[in-house]
């Protein structure tokens, strides 16, 4: 078993109320950080862990804290960014849902750090049920004293909302989500200003992932110090994945970053292996964004090392042969996906998703949606595969967001790594017509069959 | 889109007003239009579950906005339907993770079953289909929402049939 720290308690009955919850420990950071440290020792424990930003893009949450403009009094808040919607995820949906203690004592601490004095919770609308939950959370957590007016007696008060969106993936981006939260349409600001110094409602702001943020009581009860000896090099602590996709145990797991990916993927305790006895074809590790791998490279760098789940190991190899750790969606393809089929869904996804600001973004994942969508049924011709590079090259770095990044990715990955499945959509028109899923036996079978 | 006007005149109880304001008062002073969101789903729910032009109104004059700036966001969010559906909306996800888990499946054999197409309503006004993106449920695939609640694994005919039949149960009571 390997180290917990966010799901260390999530056995026990019960831990999902107040009562389990505090008598398991919950709460203690709060009492720490209100009586026996500075505002400032926490933003430096914080820093000392090497906590990486949860949501996807891995930003060291200690330096972002340090960033927040305490100078100009304007009021500063702390907003969790709980819209989970990069296909893949859905790892902050299950702290929240059966350990929701933990990221309301991960706010209230973390906004101590922050000297804040309201915080929200902006969460996706789908997720109805478990707003109640956190509501409910803050309440008990109110009338224990932990929230409110003269917190513990020591003069600091703190209010928390929870915010529901409303269907948009964008909403996610963290400007997206501060232009939502003031009741607009979720278009991603330009940055700078970043949201340190003008955030909510133009004042200071933090934006963090749920995940994030439920792993600060952690830090603050033990140190920094202690949080940065689990892990492996610049990959501290512990990740959650959510596992999916053709495996045999798909679900969240919490696993000590620098667990060897093969480990992760066939042993029980995990993933438990490739679904029905079936080959692995290709994993996405990271939710919809990051580049997809083939088994091969998923496995081992080109270098010819095994690869682990943490953040370096899992970029090695740049774009060319490798990935990234992105939000820990971990989407497994059997030898039965059709490589093609989806990355025509995904950017069918984007193309649905973009806020349509800016161009690239707008005209180029509807683009590739329709030459994908072409190419899949059995009417594409061999220039489209070039024509789909270009579009994606164009749109990657060129967008407000990175959103069009993210759109632009699995494509170029998908035409990088499993080009021949493109050309036999091409060649064997009439095959790729007939097919219902796409289902592609092993590439090699699949051209003996096309050959008869 | 946006439909014309269609003669659905909006009334909202007290008790709705009351929890409306409440919902506004948790934004700092000014700032109430942060709650335009909540509100919308709010009234969405005490509407049949869509919005008509009148609500949307009634949510402008009730938040102090100008309509426009509740007609731009109701149609930028996907959760917000801007014409009627039936009395469960049936919404399917049909991205990646799903899609590879029978996903695609499961909407074919909604379709089929209930006779009806995407963005159709069951001639019985019972069930809507409607597809969305990624719900946050990929491990549990393939699954919908109906209502509040997510419905997972649904990857057999049957499983799909009972709940089916549990919803049209379900319905007929609530007459
Ligand atoms: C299109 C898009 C969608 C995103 N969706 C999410 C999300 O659902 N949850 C999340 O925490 N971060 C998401 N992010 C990343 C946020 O912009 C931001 O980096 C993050 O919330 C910061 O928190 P962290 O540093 O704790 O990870 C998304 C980014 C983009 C570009
Ligand atoms: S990249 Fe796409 S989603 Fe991001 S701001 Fe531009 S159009 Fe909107
Ligand atoms: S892909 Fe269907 S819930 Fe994520």
């Amino acid at each position: 078993m390997g180290k917990k720290i966010l799901l260390e308690h999530i056995d026990k009955p019960g831990i999902k109320s107040y009562e389990v919850y505090r008598q398991n420990g919950g709460y203690n950071s709060v009492e720490k950080a209100l009586k026996e440290m500075k505002p400032s020792d926490i933003v430096e424990e914080v820093k000392k862990s090497g906590l990486r930003g949860r949501g996807g893009a891995g930003f060291p949450a200690g330096m972002k804290w340090s960033f927040i403009d305490k100078k100009s009094g304007n009021p500063r808040y702390l907003v969790c960014n709980a819209d989970e919607s990069e296909p893949g995820t859905f790892k902050d949906r299950y702290l929240m849902e059966f350990i929701p203690h933990l990221l309301i004592e991960g706010m209230i601490t973390s906004s101590i750090a922050l000297e804040s004095n309201l915080g929200f919770i902006y969460i996706r609308g789908e997720y109805k049920w478990i707003k109640k939950i956190l509501e409910q959370a803050i309440s008990e957590a109110r009338a224990a004293g932990w929230l409110g007016h003269n917190i513990l007696g020591t003069g600091y008060s703190l209010e928390l909302v929870v915010h529901p969106g409303a269907g948009a993936y964008i909403c996610g981006e963290e400007t997206a989500l501060l232009e939502s939260l003031e009741g607009k349409r979720g278009n991603p600001r330009i940055k700078p200003p970043f949201p340190a110094v003008k955030g909510l409602y133009g004042n200071p702001t933090v934006v963090n992932n749920v995940e994030t943020i439920a792993t600060v009581p952690w830090i603050i009860n033990n140190g920094g110090d202690a949080y940065a000896k689990i892990g492996i090099g610049r990959s501290t602590g512990t990740k959650l994945i959510s596992a999916c996709g053709n495996i045999n145990k798909p679900g969240v797991y919490e696993i000590e970053l620098g667990l060897p990916v093969e480990e992760f993927l066939n042993s029980d305790e995990y993933c438990g292996g490739v679904h029905n006895g079936k080959m692995l074809k290709a994993v996405v590790a990271g939710g919809s964004s990051v580049p997809i791998l083939p088994a091969e490279l998923f496995l081992k760098t080109k270098k010819g090392e095994s690869r682990l789940m943490s953040y370096e190991s899992l970029s090695d190899g740049g774009f060319e042969s490798g990935t990234m750790l992105g939000s820990g969606g971990f989407i497994v393809y059997d030898e039965d996906q059709c490589i093609v089929r989806n990355t025509w869904n995904f950017s069918r996804f984007y193309h649905h998703e973009s806020c349509g600001q800016c161009s690239p973004c707008r005209e180029g994942t509807g683009w590739m949606e329709k030459v994908l969508h072409n190419l899949e049924s059995g009417h594409g011709k061999m220039s489209d595969i070039d024509l789909l590079w270009d579009i994606q090259k164009k749109i990657d770095g060129n967008t407000i967001c990175p959103l069009g990044d993210a759109a632009a990715w699995p494509v170029a990955s998908a035409i990088r790594h499993f080009r021949e499945e493109f050309e036999w959509h091409i060649e064997y028109t009439h095959e790729a017509q007939k097919r219902n899923y796409g289902l592609l036996k092993s590439t090699k079978e699949f051209f003996a069959a096309s050959v008869v | 889109m946006l439909a014309v006007k269609t003669n659905n005149p909006t009334t909202l109880t007290e008790e709705i007003q009351i929890k409306i304001r409440e919902v506004m008062e948790q934004y700092p002073a000014g700032k109430s239009k942060s709650a335009l969101l909540p509100v919308l789903h709010i009234v969405q729910d005490e509407n049949a579950g869509w919005l008509s032009v009148e609500a949307m109104e009634k949510v402008a004059e009730l938040m102090g906005l100008r309509p426009i700036e509740v007609y731009e966001v109701a149609t930028f969010y996907s959760m917000y339907n801007l014409k009627p559906v039936g009395k469960f909306l049936l919404e399917v996800c049909r991205t990646g993770p799903c899609a590879i888990m029978k996903g695609e499946w499961l909407i074919d054999y909604l379709k089929k079953k209930l006779k009806i197409d995407i963005g159709e309503t069951t001639v019985d006004g019972v069930f809507t289909l409607k597809t969305v993106e990624c719900l946050g449920a990929c491990g549990y695939a393939p699954m919908m929402q109906i209502g509040e609640y997510y419905y997972e694994h649904l990857n057999s005919e049957e499983k799909v049939d009972k709940l089916l039949e549990d919803f049209r149960m379900k319905g007929f009571n609530k007459n």
